[in-house]
């Protein structure tokens, strides 16, 4: 156990990246790689000590490992409480690889200095969410991580940046505006029964217990904030533009780990601390969840913009991390979990490569791309990997998440699944599809100069690729970090309420 | 005849001590007017200096009486009519530091308008007196008194652009209906007296709470109050009599917008805090629901007015209507049992914004160019270029307005969420975070102009040493007490815990006598 660690890694895990953003806006501009050799170092630091902390990880543990409480604000009982457990893990590692790798894979076209510093604040934000354990330090970083995306869609984007970048803010701040009163709510409502003002999550969820109404109010005031973040059908508006209109960079992050904020939110939060209610609004959520997965499918296939297109297929996936994290068994919570480490992956990888082909043809058009497969083979290469492990093939990363929520599932929500499983078969249409339009085909005139993949941006996609196969054929060390905490949380939930797991749960294990 | 008047006035005994911030302001402003029209020209920014230095030694003054206060506990001063308790001491110190702020951005606007000289000072000083007074009353006439003191130097220092004609229509404007505005006040307090048979907070909270047999009087007592709630309500701008807020903000020069907005909302926010707490304690389930109205029009009539404004000056008038509604929120809250968190909430939400409002416009003032017109939202367009360290602070102010974490503005919004969850007012709470969520928009187009939008206007834009400093410290402070707030929250939680007692203690004194 690490409980007594002396270094406060997780802390360190938050400033560096705040000391590396304000260093970087002292640098000179004169010295643009200094700059992002800067940049660079800091995150891929912040990354090294993500790393270490997968590394030491106590697998079989079920508990909140690495803790550091403090008292912050003590008038209000507000504590910096950090803690890592089998849910936060792998975002908390998958955010310290993305961020070094999208600030080597991208430059920006303008003002590289502020580019670079709002990056860094921002993977101090999602950092800081995913390890917080006290609600208002949650909601500090959950809110906080919008002005760093803000500036860098509205910034560093394309054509309708400002509308795309307003509208996302505004969105978001509209669900956390719930929260926010939720939050305040929770912790006076449950000052009866923990004895003082708190806002920490572990003692709220172990003592407090409220009300069946005023839990299923509560629940929602959360669930609101996370179903616009995840987003949730028909949450879903502000995603297809701030993806399109984000830098590629920007794209890679708000796909990669932004959106799981929704999601991880919902298993930290909606179910950790209002369990019943999170059980009573089960068939709503399997619902949103599966027309999300339908939906996103069918809209993705009919996008003619690229980027568009795996934005929608963004709207798919993470209904099925919601789908599994509502069917509240050990596979299908596990499986979300999986999948959302995977998306990220897959999802980032895609960006990154549609990115890659704007640079060079300056569209995502489908219809003005043919035929690339002959003059950039390798490129189409990777396109396939990345996009074989979106589809969910078996072998590649993307099949482990999908068809573990989607085994999980059907034993408690039998007839969602059923609809859910058909985006299976639509992701493998609009992705299939897509690549048959814009790899295929001799290429036209201007298509014929497409460049093969650079060095660093095979390097790059190197390290996503190396992910996706790994976590593919060999996903144990993943699923065994993951499964004690998800356990520990169906046990919590199960105690509280009425819910059976079902008895096949019983006999798989 | 000296000895006549030796018998029959008997003045009440003073201590001096407790009103010394009053006094070092009033000296400070007579001094100021003395020493300006005597000594020809003062060097250049001393003006400003010595406004600051009399608004730090207020501070300083307030500050130790807040010592005094805490070993001692709170009480009442000159016959009753003065309050001495870490509230008022808090509303005097907040004043005093919005006064030091808006001197230093006054400073290079006075030589930049080339209307240089000693009168803006000094009505700050008798403004800020008014507004200490307002904030410290125990009785509904100084109430009033204090209420002039303030309102009359606002009305002047509106107008005191004398070149620009906006100014002087906002004068008018504002001379017009405030008028209005106190006339209605000074009737409420009329028909408060006629139903209860005292101007004395305390008393008149007695007198209600009590056998006595004012306690049945109704109609004419719910006249008096609502009367009064449309006078302070017009001060604090709360919608519907908000109508003069956009225009005199527009209008008046950009220094002293800062100051309407920061100190005399301090100073209209304490007397409506003090009127209804203090003395109608009994009829809460009479003027609760008409603040909650008032609340909820506030909110959502502020924030959304706002989108469609193009001028910023008017952007911010809106925006601190919005700002008037949360804080509305939070007297509601002050209405229920136990709501006494909501008086340290909103005496620190006020603090908290006057100091975000005027590092808004001190970034406004400097923009806004010779002449102060400057002020639409295209004149903002490429900030970010010309001036990046200060429309970063602007954003700073923006973000903290929007209610962003990590801002001080975040600490007064949750500090006035709470509040109002802990007395169950969930209803009101949503409101007030949604009226944010319209009113962010508004930042975010201000910030669109600075950051994100195209333009050729790259001119010298150059930072006078006064408003730089105001806007550093302003926007230090906004992150500061952002990230480490407990130090305030620990110093303003003295505010509810010893003002409940200095009502109590004074509901106490006055019962005893009575019955």
């Amino acid at each position: 156990m690490h409980e007594h660690i002396s270094f406060p890694i997780l802390t360190a895990i938050i400033f560096l990246p705040i000391i590396g953003a304000l260093l970087v806006t002292v640098l000179s501009n004169r010295r643009p790689e200094w700059v992002k050799l800067c940049a660079i170092l800091f995150s891929v630091g912040t990354g090294a000590m993500s790393l270490w902390v997968l590394a030491s990880f106590t697998t079989s543990s079920a508990d909140f490992q690495f803790v550091s409480q403090h008292d912050w604000i003590s008038a209000w009982g507000i504590s910096w409480h950090l803690g890592v457990d089998g849910i936060s893990l792998f975002l908390v590692a998958l955010t310290g690889i993305l961020f070094p790798l999208v600030i080597i894979a991208i430059d920006p076209h303008h003002d590289q200095k502020r580019y670079l510093a709002w990056l860094l604040l921002l993977e101090a934000g999602v950092m800081g969410s995913f390890l917080s354990l006290d609600l208002v330090l949650f909601f500090l970083f959950f809110e906080i991580v919008l002005v760093p995306m803000y500036f860098l869609i509205g910034g560093w984007g394309y054509d309708d940046r400002v509308y795309a970048a307003t509208k996302f803010f505004l969105f978001t701040m509209f669900g956390s505006a719930f929260m926010l009163v939720g939050i305040v709510a929770t912790a006076a409502l449950a000052r009866h029964d923990v004895g003082f003002l708190t806002f920490d999550l572990v003692t709220l969820a172990e003592h407090a217990s409220f009300a069946t109404n005023t839990g299923r109010w509560l629940f929602f005031s959360f669930a609101i904030a996370f179903a616009v973040k995840v987003p949730l059908f028909p949450f879903h508006t502000w995603l297809p533009d701030a993806h399109t209109q984000a830098p590629t960079g920007g794209s890679v992050i708000l796909a990669g780990v932004m959106l799981k904020l929704g999601t991880y939110g919902f298993l930290r939060f909606g179910l950790y601390l209002f369990p019943e209610a999170a059980v009573w609004a089960r068939p709503l959520f399997l619902t949103l969840a599966t027309i999300g997965i339908v939906y996103g499918a069918i809209a993705a296939t009919m996008q003619t913009d690229l980027k568009r297109l795996v934005a929608y297929s963004s709207v798919a996936h993470l209904g099925f991390i919601v789908l599994g994290t509502f069917a509240m068994t050990s596979q299908a919570v596990t499986g979300g979990v999986a999948q959302m480490i995977n998306h990220g992956v897959s999802t980032g990888a895609l960006f990154l490569l549609v990115g890659m082909i704007y640079e060079r043809r300056h569209t995502r058009e489908i219809a003005q791309l043919r035929g690339i497969q002959k003059v950039a083979p390798i490129f189409a290469g990777a396109f396939t990997v990345v996009m074989l492990s979106s589809i969910g093939v078996p072998g590649l990363n993307g099949f482990v998440g999908e068809f573990l929520v989607l085994i999980g599932s059907f034993q408690t929500a039998r007839w969602w699944t059923i609809i859910a499983a058909t985006g299976v078969i639509l992701a493998a249409l609009y992705l299939l599809w897509a690549y048959q339009r814009v790899f295929h085909g001799e290429p036209d005139e201007e298509n014929s100069t497409f460049a093969e993949l650079k060095m660093r941006e095979g390097m790059v996609l190197l390290v996503f690729i190396g992910i996706i196969g790994f976590t593919g054929l060999y996903p144990k060390p993943l699923l065994d970090r993951i499964e004690p905490s998800v356990d520990k949380l169906i046990e919590h939930v199960v105690s509280r309420t009425d819910f059976v797991p079902p008895a096949a749960l019983e006999v798989e294990k | 005849m000296s000895t006549l008047f030796a018998e029959n006035l008997v003045g009440p005994s003073i201590r001096w001590m407790g009103i010394s911030p009053l006094l070092v302001l009033l000296g400070g402003a007579c001094l100021l007017l003395l020493l300006g029209s005597i000594a020809p020209r003062w060097p250049k920014g001393s003006y400003c200096v010595f406004t600051v230095v009399v608004s730090l030694a207020t501070a300083v003054a307030a500050m130790l009486q807040w010592h005094d206060v805490t070993k001692n506990g709170p009480k009442t001063l000159i016959a009753d009519a003065v309050a001495l308790d870490h509230f008022a001491l808090l509303a005097t110190i907040a004043i005093a530091i919005s006064i030091a702020l808006v001197s230093l951005i006054t400073d290079d606007y006075l030589r930049r308008e080339d209307y240089d000289g000693p009168e803006v000072y000094a009505l700050y000083l008798t403004a800020a007196i008014g507004g200490v007074v307002m904030a410290s009353s125990n009785d509904l006439i100084v109430l009033f008194l204090g209420l002039e003191t303030l309102s009359l130097s606002l009305y002047l220092l509106a107008a005191s652009h004398r070149k620009r004609a906006e100014s002087q229509e906002a004068g008018l404007k504002y001379f017009v209906l405030g008028g209005f505005s106190s006339a209605f006040f000074l009737y409420g307090i009329a028909l408060t007296y006629g139903s209860t048979g005292s101007t004395n907070l305390s008393k008149i909270s007695a007198a209600l709470s009590g056998e006595s047999p004012f306690s049945q009087i109704d109609a004419m007592l719910l006249v008096g109050i609502g009367l009064m709630l449309v006078g302070l309500a017009f001060k604090v701008s709360a919608v519907p009599f908000h109508v003069w807020t956009p225009d005199v903000y527009e209008g008046s020069p950009s220094p002293v917008t800062a100051f309407m907005a920061s100190a005399g909302k301090i100073a209209a926010f304490a007397a409506l805090l003090r009127v209804l707490v203090v003395a109608f304690p009994t009829r809460i389930d009479d003027w609760r629901p008409a603040i909650w109205v008032l609340a909820i029009l506030t909110l959502l009539a502020g924030s959304i007015l706002a989108v469609v404004q193009t001028n910023v000056k008017r952007m911010l008038a809106f925006s601190s209507i919005s700002h008037a509604g949360f804080l509305l929120v939070g007297v509601e809250a002050a209405g229920h049992t136990g709501g006494n968190d909501a008086l340290a909430a909103v005496l620190t939400y006020l603090l908290l914004y006057a100091v975000l409002v005027i590092g808004s416009f001190a970034v406004v003032t400097v923009v806004a160019g010779k002449g102060d017109s400057h002020t639409t939202l295209d004149d903002f367009r490429g900030l970010g270029r010309r001036r990046p360290a200060m429309a970063l602070a602007l954003t700073v102010f923006l973000l903290a307005q929007a209610g962003m974490p990590a801002t001080s503005g975040f600490i007064a919004k949750f500090g006035v969420i709470k509040a109002a969850a802990e007395v169950h007012s969930y209803s009101i709470a949503i409101i007030a975070m949604l009226a944010a969520v319209i009113a962010a928009f508004l930042y975010l187009r201000i910030m669109v102009s600075v950051w994100l939008a195209d333009s050729t206007n790259d001119a010298e834009l150059s930072v006078p040493l006064g408003a730089g400093i105001a806007i550093t410290l302003a926007a230090v402070f906004t992150i500061a007490v952002g990230i480490y707030p407990g130090w305030l929250l620990d110093a303003t939680r003295m505010v509810s815990n010893l003002a409940t007692i200095a009502v109590q203690a004074v509901d106490a004194a006055t019962d005893t006598p009575a019955g």
